[in-house]
């Protein structure tokens, strides 16, 4: 499994990233560049934090735009992994790679601490080597995260198995004292029908050593690296596509 | 021919708006007590040049639906000026 991290103007997390695949995982990675088509034959895609294009007019709109983001979507569509961590994940719901949208924390402020998620699906590439049920301590650093869906949508998220993360207490308990940013349902990520494309607002690249406070992130990524290329996967379980095909 | 307009973009109707929200109730706590509700929203002033003003709106709402809302969570209203 080859990785590849996009640095877009105003990218603050793509180090990070990078470092956790080098330095912790071991994983081949290397940085793509914001202004160039060629994803260089990675597997798997990370659309970083930060703040891209100072999240001018809405955070994501116009990193959607960049040259990179036609190839990252003609990867997903074939398939390839992408992974998109907060403003990544704005990145996709924006470019429509993933359903809803992002609007400020309920709070108005910006959130930054340490947060409890609980793993809803470990039928995922990401989630695998994850327990049901399991709860992951990881930072939350965002402005808008509160993620939205009308109903219809969110009913069919749940019910296709496509929550993969949720805004916990310690003990596992969602409620409003737990979710960070008023999130709907106190969803954190989701996955298209695919099971390719993964969005979340916590940074797991930033809990990977316990010196950083916690290494609860390694498990997604050593998901990832135990997880089959596209041309294997598909006898994988992969959910529901009418809502995608919808939306995209 | 040169066109001036304006987009106004806000949420829909139905999306909480935690910014409205906030200035809401501020705007209570200033000496505004009659106000019951409010909506944010931004505005672009744009100016471009098109056939007619036909041919202007559709740009403009194009531009909108493509980049200046997100039609998930935002509606927008074009105005071209005189």
């Amino acid at each position: 499994m080859r990785f590849g991290v996009v640095t877009f103007p105003g990218s603050n997390c793509d180090y990070d990233a990078y470092a956790a695949l080098r330095h912790v995982i071991g994983a081949p990675v290397e940085f793509l560049w914001h202004a160039d088509t060629d994803l260089h034959d990675v597997d798997c895609v990370i659309l970083p934090g930060g703040f891209s294009y100072g999240d001018y007019l809405r955070a994501g709109a116009i990193a959607r735009f960049a040259p990179v983001m036609k190839s990252v979507i003609r990867f997903a569509e074939s398939e390839g992994y992408v992974w998109g961590i907060c403003n990544g994940f704005q990145m996709l719901l924006e470019a429509g790679l993933l359903p809803g949208a992002m609007l400020r924390n309920a709070s108005l402020r910006f959130s930054c601490r340490w947060i409890h998620l609980r793993v809803e699906s470990t039928r995922t590439a990401y989630t695998q080597r994850c327990r049901p049920q399991q709860i992951l301590r990881i930072p939350v650093a965002h402005a808008e995260g509160n993620y939205y869906a009308d109903d219809a949508l969110l009913d069919d998220l749940e019910s296709s198995g496509r929550v993969v993360f949720r805004y916990v207490d310690p003990k596992g308990t969602a409620d409003d004292a737990s979710n960070p940013n008023g999130s709907a349902r106190s969803i954190a990520g989701i996955i298209n029908a695919g099971g390719n494309v993964l969005g979340m607002m916590p940074h797991p690249e930033r809990a990977v050593e316990k010196i950083l406070g916690s290494a609860d992130g390694l498990a997604l990524f050593e998901s990832l690296m135990s997880a089959d290329g596209p041309d294997r996967r598909s006898e994988s379980a992969v959910v529901g596509q009418s809502l995608d095909q919808a939306r995209v | 021919m040169v066109i001036d307009a304006t987009v106004t973009v806000r949420l829909k109707d139905g999306v909480l708006d935690p910014q409205g929200r906030t200035i809401l109730r501020s705007l209570g706590q200033v000496g505004f007590p009659e106000v019951s509700h409010v909506r944010t929203g931004r505005t672009f002033d744009i100016r471009l040049n098109a056939k007619d003003r036909r041919d202007a709106e559709a740009r403009l709402r194009a531009m909108s639906e493509k980049l200046l809302a997100n039609p998930v969570i935002e509606a927008f209203e074009v105005t071209v000026h005189a």
